[in-house]
């Protein structure tokens, strides 16, 4: 045997690496490889080639396609349908704001306190539901609910300034404190666009292990899931768990991004169902179709207003029309979401939905 | 007594109906034990309490030693007893291969593992050239294939099949039988199974019961069990089988 030297320790351990981004990416196709590479490249290097508007509009767009894969690891993956999410992304909100306004916690560390309170709200909500058998639509109303609870709890909350809204310091930023999330739109972009895409790794991780399967098979038949040996239980729990503490991070970004937090805008069901029309219109249950939902409607939403504002019209509301009917073109004519059929397009195709 | 699934005085009642009504049996480790009884028998009402799908109203269930009565599903699963459904249902959107791995993965931490033994199982039962297919694009006879394939790769000791010959051409029922007769004999797997197909009874089992309206009417070997009067009256008709 020969003696463990430092180097042979660090090939050993590019050895692991290697051999762990095999495992992860080894079945992706050159193809995929080579454009989601050059998307990659694009978003990393799009501070330098669009204005400040664009820049904005790009990180709500990155905004959704995190939480829409958030929320599609619980119905994508697992098939529980919540439309309540805006309830996880408040708390993260509200929680590491208020930590930061009233103490000065930085927002890292104000997730950290996030994680546990997100995960078992999320605990609650599950074990409410899946020990006493309310699933399908009562298991979506009970998440309704739950988001209307919180609106209306932290509404009288005086700590957090109730419905006055809280408010983080503003001030002139001289240079971007990455640690205190106080700076320019470029920082925050950078930030988001890092968030989404660890978060779309971490989905490729958890689909292809032994949990992902477990979760598509209780989304494809509970019963037959059962069956063949599969806890539901457990799975779900974990599912609305994992997706909870995802999304309480991208309330923790929104409320540094926006500076002020109202519990009447960030519990609102709107927020729930925004969330969601990207994976909706992507593609439910796949990899990418959350993200590209999220280019899609966000873009084309701004690209729309943009319009009507050069035209000289002044149309509020218009936004949410241009939803409804993206939802109904995509559920007539593409029902399984508009990745699906592009990805056969351009032959990328994620082998397994 | 060493019997691997008992059933003691097992009852179950959907309101006013009497679905099975005090069935005792007992099936030997390696054993292939046959329900046979007419339609509404309360065959699948048995097969689902055994499985863990409904709790039984009275009696005793218990497998390998232990009572299995009170186990939710998948508690019964990992205790050793696969099934398969009557309608069946595999797992639609996922590939034939995926919908074995997920069986697999009961007992392979790995999914590279699984895989491998998914594969292994698919050859046995002729569907590996179909193993990149989604699972509802699938015939019927491939798709009950499919089932006991999802079942065997949980690694069952006892293999509960609830009309898996049901609809399959002649041929293709023949291909079955030696499929499962194969793996009684070279595993040892005790399998019970529910038919209407009186050809893969005879050609299988070695003990059958027979279920009227829950009633347990006769038990015994298939050659004694067509000849019963109570059994020809009641389920397989005048017409010499």
């Amino acid at each position: 045997m020969a003696a463990e030297t430092p180097t042979s320790t660090l090939a050993h351990l590019v050895d692991r690496f290697a051999r762990l981004a095999a495992s992860m990416f080894g079945d992706v196709t050159p193809r995929a490889m080579v454009l989601l590479g050059t998307l990659l490249v694009l978003l990393l290097i799009a501070p330098w080639l669009i204005n400040d508007y664009l820049l904005t509009v790009l990180i709500v767009v990155l905004y959704f396609a995190f939480t829409g894969q958030a929320w599609n690891i619980m119905m994508g993956f697992a098939g529980q349908l919540s439309l309540g999410h805006a309830i996880y992304a408040g708390l993260g909100g509200y929680i590491a704001a208020a930590l930061f306004a009233r103490f000065g916690v930085a927002p890292w560390l104000g997730f950290i306190a996030v994680i546990p309170v997100a995960a078992a709200c999320g605990a609650t909500i599950g074990f409410l539901a899946f020990r006493f058998r309310v699933a399908g639509v009562y298991f979506a109303i009970l998440t309704i609910a739950f988001a209307e609870f919180a609106r209306i709890g932290f509404d009288h909350l005086d700590f957090v300034n109730a419905s006055a809204g809280l408010f983080l310091p503003v001030a002139q930023y001289s240079h971007n404190d990455l640690w205190h999330l106080r700076g320019n739109p470029t920082m925050f972009y950078y930030v988001i666009l890092t968030a989404a895409a660890l978060v779309f790794v971490l989905c490729r991780a958890l689909l292809k292990s032994r949990v992902g399967y477990c979760w598509l098979a209780i989304r494809e038949d509970e019963q037959a899931a059962r069956a063949v040996g599969i806890d539901s239980f457990r799975y779900k729990m974990a599912a609305v768990m994992i997706s909870a503490v995802i999304t309480s991070f991208a309330g923790v970004f929104y409320a540094f991004f926006y500076n002020n937090l109202f519990p009447e805008q960030v519990f609102n069901i709107s927020r729930s169902i925004e969330m969601i029309l990207g994976p909706i219109i992507g593609g439910i249950g796949t990899l990418f179709g959350p993200i590209l939902g999220a280019f899609v409607l966000t873009g084309l939403a701004e690209a729309l207003n943009a319009t009507l504002a050069a035209l000289g019209f002044d149309l509020p509301g218009a936004k949410q029309v241009f939803y409804g009917v993206c939802l109904l073109l995509v559920v007539v004519a593409l029902p399984d979401g508009v990745w699906p059929w592009l990805a056969r397009l351009i032959g990328v195709e994620e082998g397994r939905r | 007594m060493n019997a691997l699934l008992s059933l003691q005085g097992v009852s179950k009642r959907f309101r006013g109906l009497v679905a099975v009504d005090a069935v005792s049996f007992d099936v030997a480790a390696k054993e292939l034990f046959a329900i046979i009884g007419p339609n509404g028998a309360g065959k699948t009402t048995l097969f689902n309490m055994i499985a863990g799908a409904i709790p039984p109203d009275e009696g005793s269930i218990s497998f390998a030693g232990e009572p299995i009565g009170s186990l939710p599903p998948d508690a019964i699963c990992r205790r050793g007893i696969g099934r398969t459904f009557q309608i069946v249902r595999p797992f639609p959107a996922l590939t034939v291969e995926d919908n074995v791995i997920v069986g697999a993965l009961l007992h392979s931490r790995d999914v590279g593992n699984a895989r491998a033994s998914a594969r292994e199982l698919l050859r046995r039962l002729d569907l590996f050239d179909q193993r990149n297919r989604i699972a509802a694009t699938l015939t019927l006879p491939d798709r009950k294939r499919l089932e006991v394939a999802r079942a065997l790769a949980t690694e069952p000791k006892l293999l509960l099949l609830d009309e898996v010959m049901a609809g399959l051409r002649p041929t293709e029922s023949d291909r079955m039988v030696a499929i499962l007769r194969t793996l009684n004999r070279d595993s040892g797997l005790t399998i019970v199974l529910i038919e209407h197909v009186m050809r893969a009874v005879m050609a299988l089992a070695s003990n059958v019961l027979v279920l009227d309206h829950g009633i347990a009417i006769a038990q015994g070997k298939p050659e004694a069990i067509v000849r019963d009067p109570a059994v020809v009256k009641s389920y397989l008709g005048a017409e010499p089988v």
